[in-house]
């Protein structure tokens, strides 16, 4: 302790020029968040199997049994097995949110003079790029089966980024879940209400035409039903720019409807 | 003497019906340490929740070194340190990540954040740790881990929230010493603790703190003087007697001896217990008082508030803590602020 008196280094905490800190704040967090995933064996195993686990599953286990257009059930499905990847990865937001807050370690945050929506963009942009990640091994195992991306690169790169995008939009909603819920496992059972409807009433895994009547409407005004369409569009080479336009319209709408409210939530939580 | 360096006037702060702090008044001296001491419940996270910025109040003001927590929040979290209840250190990175990360977000710049860490980490004895994951330490490295964290920015001012809870005596007596020698550098402590000896040891001032007010405030020495160094308790083999025994001892005892309604037991607070005890055991025996049980103890915080509230604090704290109190509490918190 004696040290300290005799400290040589200069530490000065800055308390002016607010606006810089959202962005080199965010990074440091970001970095917080993706170090904290690397350095857990079992949570980087997890991140890299289940991709190509859900990639395999579906293609072999639903392939020979749904008819779709076309008959290329893997191509059809590539883009639906995306999307569900993403939005279940967005649900990652809520439970490293909740623990954060659980552990105390928010408290810490909170008694800095950081940015405060920095512990939320933070968390966000690390589950993208966890996301990121976890939609490049799924190409790569798609590939190895016969998935192919057929609306040259600068299509892969939007359907890719499309599908991203919407992970991120969607970690915006798991955040309010995380912030709002009293534990990480609360957090984890809440989430997945609103996400499982999300996913399969909606054209992931099947064409909405065989749905009933009723679910069919639904089913179509999903935004996980647009993005998954957009993106498919993009992969089979013939896009279509009024579902590409609106994916980016949902994406766009559930950031700004979601992040504030969040940001309310985390101020709240005193 | 210049401006306290932590002044607190008539704060109020409710959870929905629940009146957590119901006006509190402190001063606390540039350089010195408060000890703010009382059951679970009784406000005291509240309070430095408030004073850390991380909850406003319902009313009043506090002013650490000169910046009004409310109005400027950024200047205090620039002034201050927070040790809460649990390490809220990251189990996957090094400790000397932990510590990087503290300093790259107080904007210190990255090379002064990674001299920082080194420095602290020989200073708190984890150099050799601090290369390891966190989830490889025992429970005193990684109260020690926080308490470095917490003084990243060379506060002035620093909050501590029952720093050793939960700790084994050896790595309490420890995390003492680190925070008594933190004192002799000049930093301002506010100290809660549910442990009268923790405060007795490590405070300046003590104020105790029970539902929501402060019911004593003093020096160590002062409260003696209220409440006894030490209590003889003891049980009257004829519990109808009880009036008899205590007229007879209260002429011997430091402060007000009081009977506890539920097991009968006198606590008669002294302030020397070596000549006092024989004489407690003459007076009771030549009035023909059988004494069923007889026992010497430091005072607890269950004897300051039996002298000064007349009811145990344990009670209260027992029923909390089976639901695991702190952490509840803690929520509850959060959810109604």
């Amino acid at each position: 302790m004696t040290a300290t008196t005799r400290s040589m280094v200069r530490v000065v905490p800055r308390t002016t020029r607010r606006s810089w800190w959202v962005v080199g704040d965010a990074a440091t967090i970001t970095w917080r968040n993706l170090l904290q995933v690397v350095r857990n064996p079992q949570l980087a195993v997890i991140d890299t199997i289940t991709p190509i686990m859900f990639v395999l599953l579906f293609a072999y286990v639903f392939g020979g049994a749904i008819r779709v257009p076309g008959g290329d059930y893997i191509s059809y499905l590539m883009p639906g097995i995306f999307v569900q990847t993403v939005v279940f990865g967005a649900t990652g937001t809520a439970i490293g949110l909740a623990e954060d807050l659980q552990k105390g370690v928010v408290d810490r945050f909170r008694s800095l003079p950081m940015a405060p929506s920095a512990v939320l963009v933070g968390r966000t942009l690390s589950d993208a790029l966890r996301n990121l990640y976890t939609v490049l091994v799924m190409t790569a195992v798609g590939y190895v089966i016969g998935f192919r991306f057929h609306g040259g690169l600068a299509g892969a790169v939007l359907a890719l980024a499309l599908v991203v995008g919407f992970g991120y939009a969607i970690s915006w909603l798991s955040a309010n879940i995380g912030l709002l819920a009293k534990s990480a496992q609360a957090a984890q059972g809440a989430i997945f209400i609103p996400v499982f409807p999300l996913t399969f009433a909606s054209s992931a895994f099947v064409p909405v035409q065989t749905m009933p009547s009723w679910l069919r409407p639904i089913a179509e005004a999903n935004p996980v039903t647009v993005v998954v369409n957009a993106a498919r569009g993009l992969v089979s080479g013939a896009p279509d720019t009024a579902t590409i336009v609106g994916a980016l319209a949902w994406i766009v709408v559930i950031v700004l409807v979601f992040a504030p409210i969040a940001l309310v939530n985390y101020r709240r939580r005193g | 003497m210049g401006e306290p360096a932590i002044l607190v006037e008539g704060l109020t702060k409710s959870y929905g019906p629940v009146r957590a702090l119901r006006g509190i008044d402190m001063a606390v001296p540039q350089g010195s340490v408060l000890g703010l001491l009382g059951p679970n419940g009784a406000g005291k996270t509240t309070a430095v929740r408030i004073l850390a910025t991380l909850l406003r109040p319902d009313a009043g003001r506090a002013v650490i070194v000169g910046h009004d927590v409310v109005r400027e929040p950024d200047e205090v979290r620039a002034t201050i340190g927070l040790t809460g209840q649990y390490a809220a250190v990251d189990e996957n990175l090094t400790g000397r990540e932990n510590l990087e990360l503290v300093g790259r977000l107080l904007h210190v710049g990255r090379s002064a954040a990674r001299a920082r860490a080194d420095e602290l980490l020989a200073d708190f004895d984890l150099v050799e740790a601090g290369r390891r994951p966190v989830r490889t330490y025992s429970g005193g490295m990684r109260r020690r881990l926080d308490l470095a964290a917490s003084l990243v920015g060379r506060p002035a001012v620093l909050f501590l929230d029952e720093p050793t809870t939960g700790l084994d005596p050896r790595s309490r007596v420890g995390l003492w010493d680190v925070i008594a020698r933190l004192v002799t550098e000049g930093t301002t402590i506010l100290l809660t603790t549910q442990y009268l000896e923790e405060a007795d040891r490590l405070a300046d001032r003590i104020a105790v703190i029970d539902e929501g007010s402060v019911i004593a405030e003093g020096t160590s020495e002062e409260l003696k003087d209220r409440l006894g160094e030490d209590v003889v308790e003891l049980r009257l083999a004829d519990r109808s007697r009880t009036e008899e025994g205590l007229a007879l001892l209260r002429p011997l005892a430091a402060a007000e001896p009081a009977p506890d309604p539920e097991t009968g037991r006198l606590n008669v607070p002294v302030r020397h217990a070596a000549g006092t005890l024989a004489e407690v055991v003459r007076r009771l025996d030549a009035a023909g008082l059988e004494v069923a049980e007889l026992s010497l103890h430091r005072p607890s915080l269950d004897d300051v508030f039996l002298a000064l509230t007349g009811r145990r604090a344990a009670h209260e704290a027992e029923l909390e803590t089976a639901g695991d109190a702190p952490e509840r509490g803690r929520r509850q918190g959060r959810k109604a602020a």
